[in-house]
């Protein structure tokens, strides 16, 4: 198993470094000037090539390069100038940020996918079948941030049940002390039930919201494995020895159903790190997404360059922790490899 | 019956329940928050985006970060404040009035300043605020370069030679000729005083000014104290209740919150859990503002000084170099449509005025075009141009709200004499280098000065100089002659006649088209008193009380 995972790190590193080539030179061929961008309204010309002397972007390309190459070697992703703070203490405060939100969603998300799955696939054309089609048809169809503006509309606007919509807190409470970056797991290290209860309120439209879109894939997926496996001939075999229905469902049918389950999950993972901005922005959540398109927009070079990396490491690290799974779930995976 | 319902087991029905009730617990956990805070003394904030920068004298700091460096940071003098005709209160640009300074006065020549500082003032660290403080502050604004230097230049103040520390309670500033904007630009945020000592500590040979440090701390003396920024979030600020330079604010503690949603900035005023919300769109404040104060909350609109939203059209290329088309796409413009339809009427009309020359001195009023497409034909044709052309009309993407219905109204407009233009869209980030190039040949804009002053506007926006705010690349030696001499005019009945000449020749000219005089609309809770519009169009937390 452990080479097995070196062998993955290693196979990583020509995607890293072309993901760094990439970005470098597709930031590079964005439309804007930076220069002129952040020179201010009341800039003359002279003035904007001092902020472009100042921000190194009258040098090369290749000399850019060589630069960011070195800063990148210790640790120093540059500073966003819309933000004025450096990329790396951006991304330590807003990845925990996202990943919190994503992390919860995912989690609820399979918590109701994959019993919801499993009961549909074990009884087809009941009620509870079409419930689950009728809950992945509106799930897919309805985008993530409608879901949110439905949630706020309803639940904080009109009956005030859910807290305001304002990011991670509450106004009124601080930050718990800073260990994981997660509020939830911050609060109760720190033992503040009271910061616990509020962050928990905050994440709980947002995570909602992010959860109903997630469920449909999930949903289906869950259902769609368990079916065929349910069809399958060592589960005849097994139900025909007289084995126990739990033992057939749970310990044959489905664990087999898991691998297909484990990849989806993955890839929305992946896709919803990238794709809840949108989500992001209406519960003015600080997360991630919302500092890269709000870098895109000002041309802002270090912050793209930041997540973009930042990203591909994760995805490196997403797709170890699967192929892991895999293993853990299906043995014959680890000796094919 | 399917064969596999035999697989129906109560475990699963376990977990399902399990996960819902998850759910239940969760949505039982949202309930209302204990105040850690009193509410009454708190005032929360909404905008659309925060500052960027604590350092109003950093490179790239958005004019969002004004509101810090404002409520932060005290200057030698600041402006006074006057009550409009509507009740609104708003600085008043001739009253200049002590904030830091004691007393300041005038030499009888109009060549220097001397300025006595407050001697009970302390910076937020208990370090007294000196002559030095002010003067290493002056000299940092006119080092520096950038936006600083260059609103410092325009009130004459170049040189750190011309700060001179008399003792230390005594400040001179030397002018190299008597100014009107010296004094006025003495009190615009720029000049802020900066405890240099502990400025001093943090800078290096490479960065003498200290700009690193400044960008995330304060060096500041004022009303407010930095409590915690994290950018992209919230902003906090605390009273400081040793403030010497005005009475004490009543509000003690400020929380500004991003909350980029204009939806949910909405929600949060209607809830009550938010007092303040700038960045108001249009379209809501004229729908609250229609509700004539029966909703739950209201919103004051302050027209912008100085300021125009215009259709610039550029004079150095065909066919906008004729004065006579630029005058036909005057009449071309819907004007009546464009309040209407485009910005829902919160903006002062600058089109369709009486008579065709200016009616006093002031700036902005109306010039004398109306919509009258037979005209707008008729010029064209005597222009040459009896087909009309082709063209493009560029527009701000980070303005789209308003600039993109008006381009599709001019658009269609243009059609119906005859010149078929195309939109571009350029995004925020490109559009000011778009304006430098000067080569767009219709774009729609805005220009608003600090210092309320015609020839200030036309200095930067009409002078031969060519500022990157002249977008139209007007360039005529008698417009020229005219701002230069109300520059620095001293006699009133001679300033206003050149006043007025300047105004008359844009009319006539109309290199730049006046759509509108922006309107700064800000929505507050009824309980919010002392709100007073500002010309950095930023809050100032010192007036503001929750009754």
């Amino acid at each position: 198993m452990l080479s097995l995972i070196g062998k993955r790190i290693v196979s990583a590193i020509p995607s890293v470094i072309g993901v760094l080539v990439v970005t470098f030179v597709l930031t590079r061929a964005l439309p804007g000037d930076p220069a002129a961008y952040f020179a201010g309204p009341a800039a003359t010309p002279q003035a904007i090539e001092e902020v472009r002397r100042s921000l190194g972007l009258d040098k090369t390309l290749p000399e850019q390069f060589v630069v960011y190459i070195k800063d990148l070697a210790t640790g120093n992703l540059g500073n966003s100038i819309a933000t004025g703070q450096p990329v790396l203490t951006e991304i330590r405060t807003r990845l925990p940020a996202s990943l919190e939100l994503t992390l919860y969603g995912l989690l609820v998300s399979v918590l109701i996918a994959v019993p919801l799955g499993v009961l549909a696939a074990t009884r087809p054309g009941s009620w509870i079948d079409h419930l689950c089609r009728v809950v992945t048809t509106a799930g897919v169809s309805l985008p993530a941030f409608f879901t949110g503006l439905l949630l706020v509309y309803v639940l904080y606007y009109r009956l005030g049940w859910a807290p305001a919509p304002l990011g991670r807190l509450d106004i009124f409470y601080s930050a718990p002390t800073t260990v994981t970056g997660f509020y939830t797991i911050d609060a109760l290290i720190e033992g503040n039930l009271e910061i616990f209860r509020a962050a928990l309120a905050q994440l709980l439209l947002p995570v909602t919201a992010l959860a109903v879109f997630t469920l449909a894939p999930l949903a289906r997926m869950t259902r769609a494995a368990m079916l065929e496996v349910l069809g399958s001939d060592f589960i005849r075999t097994a139900r025909a020895s007289g084995l126990p229905k739990g033992k057939i469902v749970y310990g044959y049918a489905f664990r087999n159903a898991m691998l297909p389950v484990v990849t989806t999950l993955g890839m929305v993972f992946s896709f919803l790190l990238g794709a809840n901005v949108l989500v992001e922005k209406v519960f003015s959540w600080p997360g991630i997404g919302t500092f890269a398109i709000e870098a895109l927009v000002a041309s802002d070079y270090a912050p793209i360059q930041g997540f973009v990396l930042t990203m591909a490491l994760l995805y490196v690290m997403l797709n170890l922790a699967i192929d892991v799974l895999y293993i853990v779930i299906d043995p014959r995976v680890g000796f094919e490899s | 019956m399917s064969l596999l319902s035999m697989y129906r087991l109560p475990i699963h029905r376990r977990v399902f329940l399990f996960a819902s009730s998850a759910i239940l617990a969760a949505v039982a956990l949202a309930g209302t928050p204990a105040f850690a805070q009193s509410r009454q003394e708190t005032l929360v904030v909404l905008v659309e985006n925060g500052p960027n920068s604590m350092d109003i004298h950093g490179v790239g700091t958005s004019f969002r970060s004004y509101v810090a460096a404002w409520n932060m940071y005290d200057r030698l003098v600041t402006f006074g404040i006057k009550t409009l005709p509507d009740g609104t209160q708003s600085y008043d640009y001739s009253k200049i009035v002590p904030e830091l300074a004691e007393s300041y006065a005038m030499a009888p020549d109009g060549k220097s300043v001397t300025f006595k500082l407050r001697k009970d003032a302390k910076f937020h660290d208990g370090a007294p605020v000196t002559a030095a403080d002010v003067k290493w502050s002056y000299d940092r604004a006119v080092s520096v370069g950038g936006f600083p230097t260059f609103q410092m230049k325009a009130g004459s103040l170049e040189k750190p030679e011309q700060f001179v520390v008399v003792d230390d309670y005594t400040f001179r500033v030397d002018l190299p000729k008597q100014d009107k904007l010296s004094l006025p630009d003495m009190a615009v945020v720029v000049p802020a005083i900066f405890n240099s000592k502990l400025a001093r500590q943090h800078a290096t040979d490479k960065d003498p000014w200290a700009m690193e440090w400044m960008k995330t701390n304060s060096a500041a003396g004022g009303a407010f104290k930095l409590d915690k920024w994290s950018p992209g979030q919230e902003i906090t600020f605390n009273r400081n209740d040793d403030w010497k330079s005005g009475p004490l604010p009543k509000i003690k503690r400020v929380i500004i919150r991003e909350v980029p949603s204009p939806g949910n900035r909405r929600a949060l005023m209607e809830r009550g859990d938010a007092d303040i919300s700038v960045d108001m769109p249009q379209k809501d404040s004229a729908e609250i503002v229609a509700e004539k104060g029966t909703g739950k909350y209201i919103v004051v609109g302050v027209p912008i000084e100085n300021s125009l939203k215009y259709i610039g059209l550029v004079t150095t290329q065909k066919p906008f170099d004729n004065a006579k088309v630029r005058q036909a796409v005057a009449h071309a413009v819907p004007y009546e449509q464009i309040y209407k339809s485009a910005v829902y009427g919160r903006g002062i009309p600058m089109a369709m005025g009486p008579g065709d020359a200016p009616k006093d001195a002031s700036w902005p009023q109306p010039f004398p075009y109306k919509t009258d497409l037979a005209k707008a034909k008729q010029l064209l044709t005597e222009a040459g141009y009896p087909d009309g052309f082709e063209t493009t009309i560029s527009i701000d993407l980070g303005d789209a709200t308003a600039s993109e219905p008006e381009a599709v109204l001019l658009q269609e407009a243009l059609g119906k004499i005859g010149i078929k233009a195309t939109i571009e869209k350029i995004p925020g980030a490109n559009f000011r280098n778009a304006m430098l190039q000067k080569n767009r040949p219709i774009h729609i804009a805005s220009f608003g000065g600090w210092l309320n002053f015609p020839d200030y506007f036309f200095f930067w926006g009409y002078h031969g100089q060519n500022a990157v705010f002249n977008t139209m690349a007007y360039q005529n030696p008698k417009m020229d002659a005219l701002i230069d001499a109300a520059r620095y005019e001293a006699d009133p009945a001679k300033y206003k006649n050149e006043v007025m000449g300047f105004i008359k020749l844009a009319m006539d000219e109309a290199p730049r088209i006046p759509l509108y005089q922006q309107i700064l609309d800000v929505g507050m809770q009824k309980n919010i008193k002392g709100y007073t519009y500002w010309f950095h169009r930023q809050l100032d937390f010192r007036q503001i009380e929750k009754k």
